[in-house]
């Protein structure tokens, strides 16, 4: 599978170097290795979810009990968890780090992921949602320890959109 | 049975747990009693109360998680029951009043009048969900005693638990709550920094329960 197991490895180091030890989490492909490595990491809670809104509901519950967690998902994963971000995270002021895949952008092949791909960005924009893009492997870990020293300082939940060329590798 | 007498019956049980209740009269109810700041009222967000609870459940194994919640929420967050079932934290203890109406966003009238029932009305069965989710211990009561003997099994059993308590769609007295969400949610973590209390202060079952709870064959692993 062309999804980059060595920018995954990366992304999640770094997701354990800022402290997280509890992530929750829908699948999608570009998530497939980081799903696999919090779920073999014995120091690592993985939640499998339903639906990505119980995810914020979840890391809220960490964030009260002293736990750092972080969510992963697909752009679809976070539109469908709106409610819980304005309800919980924004409406009570608590730290959120969001990883979402960016599907839907230059060079998607899937016409079904093209839609939501367009909605990603403004929807955060909207919410007012700090967020930046994770593309090079050098850049992964230093954005996201500065993505998670803001959602602690500012009690918010912040953002790191997961490119394509950071987490796919075309096949030649 | 009445909501307020099954909170009544499990208050002084609450002590340092950590408390997770839903929005309306369940908030307000419970506050009435005496609030304490390891009470957590989410105030929106319907459906998440449990997964809030998950959350706390994972991250402090050692303290006991009660989730207080209703027919109306969890019906919101029917697969949020299949994630604490298949995560199965053998310290949470998930109470549902199911009152059949949404009663705290306008479902329901002084008088006990239904104007928006749910479909708990229709037969829908959420104990029975539950229990069908996974969870290995599940049951619907309706007298108050079966409540609190239910309570105070699920308390003290290392297992997650649900409790279905069938209850009027009374209003509260009052919906005033003399604290700010704010203030709650910056209190709530302060508490649970504290130590969890120890078993032995629990208080015991005092007879066996008429029902004795469902129990379904251990799963495999504790994932699937």
């Amino acid at each position: 599978m062309p999804v980059s197991v060595a920018n995954s490895q990366v992304v999640y180091d770094a997701i354990k170097g800022v402290g997280v030890r509890m992530v929750s989490a829908l699948p999608e492909t570009w998530l497939v290795h980081l799903i696999r490595m919090a779920d073999e990491d014995p120091d690592m809670t993985l939640v499998r979810l339903a639906k990505e809104e119980e995810g914020v509901g979840v890391s809220a519950g960490a964030h009260f009990a002293g736990v750092k967690s972080a969510m992963l998902m697909q752009n679809h994963g976070f539109l469908q968890a709106i409610n819980g971000i304005v309800g919980v995270s924004l409406l009570y002021k608590i730290p959120l780090l969001m990883l979402i895949t960016d599907r839907g952008g230059f060079g998607e092949k899937d016409p079904w992921q093209t839609e939501g791909g367009k909605h990603t960005r403004p929807v955060l924009d909207a919410l007012h949602i700090a967020r930046e893009d994770l593309t090079r492997p050098d850049d992964v870990e230093p954005r996201l320890a500065k993505a998670m020293t803001l959602a602690q300082s500012s009690l918010s939940p912040v953002a790191l959109l997961l490119s394509r060329d950071l987490m796919w590798e075309e096949p030649r | 049975m009445k909501r307020i007498d099954c909170l009544k019956a499990i208050y002084p049980e609450l002590v340092d747990c950590a408390v997770v209740t839903i929005m309306g009269a369940v908030a307000a109810e419970l506050y009435s009693l005496g609030h304490r700041a390891n009470f957590f009222y989410l105030e929106h967000a319907m459906g998440l109360a449990s997964s809030v609870g998950l959350g706390i459940a994972l991250a402090q194994p050692d303290r006991k998680v009660v989730v207080i919640d209703g027919d109306g929420s969890v019906l919101m967050n029917l697969g949020g029951l299949t994630t604490l079932a298949r995560s199965r934290p053998n310290n949470l203890v998930h109470v549902i009043f199911d009152n059949e109406t949404l009663l705290s966003v306008g479902g329901g009238a002084p008088g006990g009048y239904k104007w928006f029932t749910t479909a708990t009305s229709t037969g829908t069965d959420l104990a029975g969900i539950a229990k069908a989710a996974g969870f290995p211990h599940a049951r619907t009561v309706r007298e108050l005693d079966d409540f609190e003997a239910a309570a105070i099994d699920a308390l003290n059993v290392d297992e997650l638990s649900c409790i279905v308590a069938k209850v009027e769609a009374e209003m509260p007295k009052s919906f005033l709550m003399d604290i700010h969400m704010l203030e709650n949610r910056f209190e709530f973590p302060r508490a649970l920094q504290q130590p969890p209390r120890h078993k032995d202060r629990l208080r015991r079952p005092t007879r066996l329960t008429k029902e004795q709870p469902t129990t379904i064959p251990a799963l495999k692993s504790r994932e699937e």
